[in-house]
C-alpha cells in the first residue's frame, strides 16, 4: 500500500504542477498544443524516472557537500541522451519544443524530487516517485494543452472540432493565454481541492529561491 | 549597427523572455512581490547573462564545435553557468563589498534560473556573432528587468483589492502576469516599422 502511495501522490494529491507550483516554465510554454504538451511530459518523466534512481543509488557515495553539482550534472547527462534520442527518432518534435527540451535540467520538479525524495529514499521507492511525479506533470500539461489547443485553435491533437474551428480564441494559444488558462486551473483546484498540502511536505527549505521568494506567503495565503 | 539595435530592442520588447518566452518564471512570481528584491534579483540576472555568454560563446566556438562535441553543449553549459556564479560571488565578497551585499542574496538562485542558460542556448542556435551574441545577452537580461519592475508595480496596487476566495495568492497573480504581458504584445510591430526601411 506504501508502496502504491508512492506512485499515486504524485499524480493528484501532490501534483507538481497543479499543487507544488513547480516546473512553471516548460508548463507554460510547451501546452500550445496536445502533442508539444505530451511530448514534454514523456521526456521529463523519462529523465525523473532515471535522475530518481540513478540518485537514489548513489545517495550513500555522494558527498553531502556536493551533493547539487552532482545531481545537476547527472541530470544533464540524461537530458542529453534523451535530447540526442527525440533528434533522432522525432524530429518534428524537437523542432517544436526547441529550447525547452534541453531546459528540462534546470526543471525544478526534477532537482526537486532528487533533493527531497531520492536522496532519502530505497531504489524502488524512488523510482516509484519519480514516475508518480513524472505521470502527474504530464497529466497537468495534457489538461492545459487541452484547454488552450480546443478553445485557442479548435482542434484536439490536430483532429478539427467542427464548430470551434471556426469560433476559435487565438490568444489562449498565445502567451498571454498560457498566463490564463494556468491562474485559472489552479483557481479551479483551489476551490476544489479537500487537501491542502502542508508546506513542510514539500519543503520550501529545501528551494534555492527560499530566502527570498514570496512564494511560501502566496501559496499558503488562503 | 542597426542590427545589433534591431536584436536589442526586440530582445527588450518583442521577444521578452518572461512574458513571451516564458523563461525564469519562477524568479518573475516570487521575487516580484517588492519593488528593491525585484530590481536586486534583475541586476543580478543581467549581470551573469552577460558573464555567462561572454564565457559559454568561446566555449561553444572554439571547443567544442571543432572537436565535434556539441551534444556535450547542455552539460557543459550548465555547470560553466554553476561554476561562474560561485566565482562572482567569492569575487565580489572580496572586492566589492558593497555590491555582494546588494547582489549576493539573489545570486545562488541564478543557477537555477532558465533565462540564463536558455539565453547561452539561443545565441548558439541563432547563429549570432560574439558581438551579436553580448548585445542580445543585454536585451535579454534588460527585458528580464522590465518585466519584474513593471510586474511588481502591478502587484503592490493588486495588494488592497478583494479578490474571490479560489483567486487569492497564485492564481490571480498569474492573470495579473497574463494581462501584463498582454500589453507586451500590442508592441509586436514596432520593430518592423521603425526599421522597415532599412
Amino acid at each position: 500500500m506504501q508502496i502504491l502511495s508512492n506512485f499515486t501522490k504524485g499524480i493528484i494529491k501532490e501534483n507538481p504542477v497543479l499543487v507544488l507550483v513547480l516546473g512553471t516554465c516548460p508548463t507554460l510554454a510547451t501546452s500550445t498544443n496536445v502533442i508539444n504538451a505530451l511530448g514534454m511530459g514523456a521526456a521529463a518523466t523519462v529523465v525523473l524516472f532515471f535522475s530518481n534512481i540513478l540518485i537514489s543509488a548513489l545517495r550513500k557515495i555522494i558527498p553531502d557537500k556536493v551533493r547539487i553539482p552532482c545531481y545537476i550534472v547527472l541530470i544533464a547527462g540524461l537530458v542529453t541522451m534523451v535530447q540526442m534520442l527525440v533528434k533522432a527518432f522525432a524530429p518534428a518534435l524537437d523542432e517544436s519544443l526547441g529550447i525547452y527540451l534541453p531546459l528540462i535540467v534546470v526543471n525544478c520538479i526534477i532537482l526537486g524530487r532528487a533533493e527531497m525524495f531520492a536522496s532519502k529514499n530505497n531504489v524502488l521507492d524512488s523510482a516509484l516517485d519519480g514516475l508518480g511525479m513524472g505521470v502527474g506533470f504530464t497529466l497537468a500539461l495534457f489538461l492545459m494543452s487541452t484547454v488552450r489547443e480546443v478553445f485557442g485553435n479548435g482542434t484536439f491533437a490536430g483532429i478539427e472540432i467542427p464548430v470551434l474551428i471556426d469560433n476559435h480564441i487565438s490568444i489562449l494559444t498565445m502567451a498571454p493565454g498560457g498566463f490564463f488558462v494556468f491562474g485559472l486551473l489552479i483557481a479551479v483546484m483551489n476551490k476544489f481541492a479537500k487537501y491542502k498540502p502542508k508546506k513542510k511536505n514539500f519543503g520550501c527549505d529545501n528551494c534555492p529561491h527560499n530566502d527570498i521568494c514570496g512564494q511560501k506567503e502566496v501559496v499558503s495565503d488562503d | 549597427m542597426t542590427k545589433l539595435i534591431i536584436i536589442l530592442l526586440s530582445a527588450v520588447f518583442i521577444n521578452n523572455y518572461v512574458l513571451s518566452k516564458f523563461l525564469g518564471i519562477c524568479p518573475f512570481l516570487g521575487v516580484s512581490k517588492k519593488l528593491d528584491s525585484a530590481t536586486g534579483m534583475s541586476l543580478a540576472v543581467i549581470f551573469v547573462m552577460l558573464m555567462a555568454t561572454a564565457v559559454t560563446f568561446p566555449i561553444q566556438k572554439y571547443i567544442l564545435d571543432p572537436n565535434d562535441l556539441g551534444y556535450l553543449q547542455t552539460i557543459v553549459f550548465i555547470l560553466v553557468i554553476a561554476s561562474l556564479v560561485q566565482l562572482v560571488e567569492i569575487i565580489l565578497k572580496k572586492y566589492i563589498p558593497s555590491l555582494h551585499k546588494s547582489l549576493g542574496v539573489y545570486l545562488p538562485l541564478i543557477t537555477t534560473n532558465c533565462a540564463v542558460l536558455g539565453v547561452t542556448i539561443l545565441n548558439i542556435n541563432e547563429n549570432y556573432t560574439f558581438i551579436e551574441a553580448m548585445v542580445n545577452s543585454l536585451g535579454s537580461g534588460l527585458g528580464f528587468f522590465l518585466a519584474m519592475v513593471m510586474f511588481s508595480g502591478v502587484r503592490s496596487t493588486m495588494e488592497g483589492s478583494d479578490i474571490p476566495e479560489s483567486f487569492r495568492g497564485l492564481p490571480i497573480t498569474l492573470i495579473a502576469a497574463s494581462i501584463t504581458s498582454l500589453s507586451f504584445m500590442g508592441l509586436g510591430g514596432v520593430i518592423e516599422n521603425l526599421f522597415g526601411g532599412f
